[in-house]
């Protein structure tokens, strides 16, 4: 059982003695090597359950284990089997790469004798040898996120774990990154749980738990959670959306501005039969297959983003 | 814990102007007012503590950098105990405000104190308790702070009274009875009564002995560190 979550909840406290929930009773297991995903829109707990399995914020209720330890009782053996790749940048600034790692070797423990080899595979597998000698500041973000992931993964941790990876990285950088972890993956079985927001990386996890307001709202892999939605969906656009609206009341319509959006079994012939009798009310049609976000929305009623 | 230390002088080394400052500020504080009072003697003391003081307790910024880009965190999630972290980062930041002092020690030839030369030796170790006790304040003040300005303003508040009434700048006969007992109940006069017993034969007899200050560095030293591990264990 490499990750698992019961009944864990936690709220803040804000200054004004209002208590905002961040997680409620959630439940959570990944119980082999893959790439699991917490999706959600920002502020919907994401970063909470993240803080709490990285062992650095102790929750309310509950209890959650990482590699089989408690992250409260045991947190010192659960960061033996953990690699915590943060949001923002954790390598120091003034040193190298290499100063960096092998200041990260001898924090997690490595003796002197497998650090130089420890520090080589790493700087390997992440195509970063020859910035080895570089200082952290001089690097380009997608070059010190690599340096992030080889820092993480230096003591060969049994699960990573990956908090909105892709911030602030240019497309480029991202696809870069996403090889890397792909490449990673492919070298050795391991569970990496990442948190996102984006919809195209939550399509690459074998399995996706959506997060909304604290809670789980549902869990399965990409095709699961899509198929669930039962049909397509169609995007109308209107001068009159409410009329449409009141017109397609039977198929549980939602309006956003000037659109009207339904899950239909059979896009094309619902769409051809509605502007057949209202040709007057529909200015454009637009199909699509079910994408998360239509998982999400038709599960909460909210966008992600 | 030796990584962390070894972090904090390699950060030093690698910033030329910090270097730079480091050597120059103390001697030309000490220079002025010696020659502003016109006696190179009295103040040698004084600035020896300040500089020990000041730089053990303001080389804790550096902990306020790692909070606020991140580098704490990340050491905060790897298996080293707490008590390493923080034994890594004071004695990191220690060694660099004793080496500062033992630089400005160098400087003794160029006053009339003629210690023994058996006093000489046992001030080098009394800085590096000194320094540990106040680096460990610095952390005390500076782990919970995530902005320099606030530290700053904290430690102008506490650290210039605390000085001020070391005896550092005025001796203690002359001072004032409440005044006196003020001085008495500061550790700094303590560290500072150190320096000065051994460095100046005719040091003021009201100072507290030998003995005395190095068992309240000491023991300072150790309390402040336990409560800097307690305080850095707090929420694990």
């Amino acid at each position: 059982m490499e990750v698992s979550v019961e009944a864990l909840s936690h709220s803040y406290h804000s200054r004004r003695g209002e208590t905002r929930s961040a997680l409620r009773d959630l439940n959570l297991l990944i119980d082999g090597p893959m790439l699991y995903g917490v999706l959600g829109p920002n502020g919907g707990g994401k970063s909470t359950l993240f803080r709490i399995l990285a062992t650095m914020l102790r929750p309310k209720s509950g209890r959650a284990r990482v590699a089989g330890f408690d992250v409260v009782e045991q947190a010192h053996a659960v960061r033996r089997h953990l690699g915590v790749v943060f949001q923002t940048n954790s390598l120091d600034k003034q040193l190298t790469i290499e100063e960096n790692l092998k200041l990260q070797g001898q924090l997690q423990g490595l003796s002197s004798r497998e650090l130089p080899g420890r520090v080589d595979d790493v700087l390997r597998q992440l195509d970063l040898v020859e910035r080895r000698a570089d200082l952290v500041k001089e690097l380009s973000g997608g070059l010190a996120r690599r340096a992030e992931l080889a820092k993480a993964l230096l003591h060969r941790p049994s699960i990573l774990l990956l908090d909105e990876p892709s911030t602030g990285l240019d497309p480029h950088a991202r696809r870069r990154l996403w090889e890397t972890v792909d490449q990673i993956r492919a070298s050795r079985p391991m569970v990496v749980l990442l948190t996102t927001h984006l919809l195209d990386e939550a399509d690459r996890c074998d399995r996706l738990l959506l997060l909304h307001e604290g809670a789980r709202v549902r869990e399965g892999t990409p095709p699961e959670l899509k198929a669930a939605i039962g049909g397509e969906v169609v995007l109308l656009k209107s001068r009159e959306p409410e009329r449409l609206m009141s017109l397609l009341a039977a198929n549980s319509p939602v309006m956003f501005g000037s659109a009207v959006r339904v899950e239909v079994a059979h896009a094309h012939r619902f769409a051809a039969e509605l502007v057949e009798r209202q040709p007057e009310l529909v200015e454009s049609v637009e199909f699509r297959r079910p994408s998360l976000e239509d998982v999400f929305f038709a599960a909460t009623g909210a966008p992600i983003v | 814990m030796r990584a962390l230390a070894r972090r904090e002088l390699l950060r030093f080394w690698r910033e030329r102007t910090r270097v730079a400052g480091f050597v120059v500020a103390p001697l030309l504080f000490w220079f002025v007012t010696s020659s502003g009072f016109g006696d190179f003697n009295r103040f040698f003391s004084g600035s020896l503590a300040l500089t020990l003081m000041f730089s053990a307790i303001f080389a804790n910024m550096s902990l306020i950098e790692d909070r606020r880009e991140g580098f704490l965190l990340g050491v905060l999630v790897t298996r080293a105990p707490r008590w390493s972290v923080v034994a890594g980062k004071i004695l990191g930041a220690s060694l660099l405000a004793w080496s500062q002092a033992l630089m400005f020690l160098a400087f003794l030839p160029f006053t009339a104190f003629r210690p023994p030369w058996t006093a000489v030796v046992a001030v080098i170790p009394s800085l590096f308790a000194i320094a540990f006790a106040f680096t460990a304040l610095g952390f005390l003040i500076a782990w919970k702070l995530n902005s320099v300005q606030g530290f700053h303003a904290i430690i102008n508040l506490l650290l210039v009274p605390l000085w001020m009434t070391s005896g550092a700048l005025f001796p203690i006969r002359t001072a004032d009875a409440w005044l006196q007992w003020a001085m008495r109940l500061n550790p700094m006069t303590y560290a500072m009564a150190l320096i000065e017993r051994l460095l100046n034969p005719a040091a003021d007899a009201l100072l507290p002995s030998v003995p005395v200050s190095a068992a309240v560095t000491l023991v300072l030293g150790a309390v402040l560190f336990a409560g800097a591990v307690r305080l850095a264990r707090e929420g694990e």
